[in-house]
């Protein structure tokens, strides 16, 4: 259901990357841009086109997303359940807070030698250092969530006398939930920077060997098509979530600006 | 079985704090008979909500005895339903799956029971609706049928109309008492609203404040529906204010 406004929305918003993209070929075809290092958009899509068709691209992204989702899975995971933990007991939260927060701030990118020190350039890897840069914002927002909850209602829980099943299901969850649905965007966008710098690194499968193996042999239009494709799917995922926060969040009486 | 409904006897509660302590409460002593409906009003901080509090099973820190049913109260419970003063719905919760709370809507019992009390409460059509399309009248009647579907022994609620506009809070009122007369609930009900505790109640609890206790009561003989500007109901308004006054001029004095 897209009413005229939103067509006219799309094309406003539509406009000036069409302007650039159309000043980028003329530019190009006229010779006041090098076509080795930009090469018109025509031409990446003829790379696209062919990548496509020879089956090489869904390969690649394959490996990627498979990549990307264990890793989000693992770490997401982790960062969930602690989160929730932590955020309904004190006990857990002494005990195990300060070093997650130790380990928080140490810059994903300085341990990424150390990976590959210990582990190689396999998937072991890589799918750790996803599963750590999605470990911490779910933590985070999570733990948050379950913090925010008003204890109000809390009282009302105790008045019906819900069973403690309960209390996490019908009262902690929905109420954490929008933190967490927060969280789960951060989370797969940080897994899915992760495995950009994780290809990037070394790998000899997936969109970012794809994008290392044509800048050797200074393919510039697959490593345009490697990053577009990089950035069209961190995109659909974050719409992804963005979809069923809707869905989930109906409920919400909050400002849409 | 006993024919009181709600016991309360010598009951003083004190709030300790670090460095002091409030006499809250002081030997209070109130009986509920069954199907009863008792009104509570007093002056600001008396331990209104307190009282209520404790009768819920919500605060079970305190000396002398509270029986439901002839039981000792220790806890929270379904058969006390509680109406707080905001109507504290589940927000992301429809009006029915607030009502159901954690029934499942899918046991055709619940089912029935959930559809009979969002007819009780007159909100045909607002089944699927969620907190944020309701007014705060719906809202508060949603409230009301979530504690009755529990069929609670007795229902204590704490200024439930207080933040509704003059109209919509009468017609709560005339709604409460329907649901009063269908279900035989004994009501227990706190109120600033001289009005409101004559027009409902059999009773009229005045209390005192600093230490909060029973002042007096004032027994309602007036039959329902009640008219609000007839001379009885007039003389009843005199009579439960003088014994305000009385509290507030000792409350005065106690200040000095
Ligand atoms: N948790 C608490 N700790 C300490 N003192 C408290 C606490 N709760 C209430 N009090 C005190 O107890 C007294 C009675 O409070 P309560 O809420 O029962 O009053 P109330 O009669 O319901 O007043 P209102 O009509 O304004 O709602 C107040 O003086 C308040 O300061
Ligand atoms: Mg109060």
């Amino acid at each position: 259901m897209i009413g005229k406004a939103g067509v006219k929305r799309f094309l406003l918003s539509a406009l000036i990357p069409f302007l650039v993209l159309v000043a980028w070929q003329l530019a190009v075809t006229n010779g006041l841009a090098s076509r080795q290092m930009f090469p018109p958009p025509t031409s990446i899509l003829g790379d696209f086109y062919d990548m496509l068709k020879s089956g090489e691209l869904t390969h690649h992204l394959g490996i990627s997303v498979l990549r990307a989702m264990v890793g989000f899975l693992i770490g997401g995971g982790l960062g969930l359940l602690f989160g929730l933990l932590n955020g309904l007991y004190r006990r857990t939260e002494e005990l195990l807070d300060p070093t997650i927060q130790m380990l928080r701030t140490v810059p994903l990118l300085a341990i990424t030698p150390l990976f590959i020190l210990w582990f190689g350039f396999g998937e072991l890897s890589k799918v750790l250092l996803i599963a750590m840069g999605a470990f911490f914002p779910l933590y985070v927002n999570s733990f948050l969530g379950v913090r925010n909850v008003d204890s109000k209602l809390f009282d009302v829980a105790r008045v019906l006398e819900f069973s403690r099943f309960h209390q996490l299901t019908k009262v902690v969850m929905p109420a954490a939930m929008p933190n967490i649905l927060l969280g789960m965007r951060l989370s797969l966008s940080t897994a899915w920077l992760c495995l950009v710098v994780a290809e990037l690194m070394g790998a000899d499968q997936g969109i970012g060997y794809l994008i290392q193996d044509a800048r050797s042999y200074m393919r510039t239009g697959v490593v345009f098509v490697g990053i577009i494709i990089f950035a069209v799917v961190g995109k659909l995922t974050d719409s992804l979530v963005r979809v069923l926060e809707s869905r989930l969040l109906q409920w919400r009486d909050s400002y849409k600006g | 079985m006993t024919a009181e409904a709600l016991e309360i006897s010598q009951l003083s509660k004190t709030f300790r704090t670090a460095d002091k302590a409030t006499h809250v409460l002081d030997n209070v002593q109130l009986s509920l008979k069954k199907q009863e409906f008792v009104s509570i009003i007093g002056p600001s901080g008396c331990g209104k909500s307190t009282l209520l509090k404790i009768a819920a099973g919500l605060d079970v820190d305190y000396e002398g005895l509270v029986q439901l049913d002839g039981i000792d109260v220790s806890g929270p419970s379904k058969e006390k339903g509680f109406i707080f003063q905001e109507h504290r719905l589940f927000p992301w919760a429809t009006v029915e799956k607030n009502i159901a709370a954690d029934l499942s809507l899918k046991n055709p019992e619940v089912r029935q029971k959930v559809d009979e009390m969002i007819e009780l409460v007159r909100l045909q059509g607002f089944e699927k609706a969620y907190p944020k399309q309701l007014s705060g009248g719906m809202a508060q009647r949603v409230a009301i049928a979530r504690a009755l579907v529990r069929n609670p022994q007795v229902l204590l609620l704490d200024e439930p109309f207080g933040a509704l506009d003059a109209f919509t809070r009468n017609h709560m009122q005339e709604s409460l008492l329907d649901i009063w007369r269908q279900n035989k609930t004994s009501m227990l009900l706190v109120t600033h609203d001289i009005d409101e505790a004559i027009f409902l109640s059999n009773r009229v609890v005045v209390m005192d404040a600093r230490p909060g206790r029973i002042k007096a009561i004032i027994p309602v003989d007036l039959p329902y529906p009640r008219n609000r500007v007839s001379a009885s109901f007039q003389q009843l308004r005199t009579q439960v204010l003088s014994a305000l006054d009385h509290v507030e001029e000792e409350g005065n004095s106690y200040e000095i």
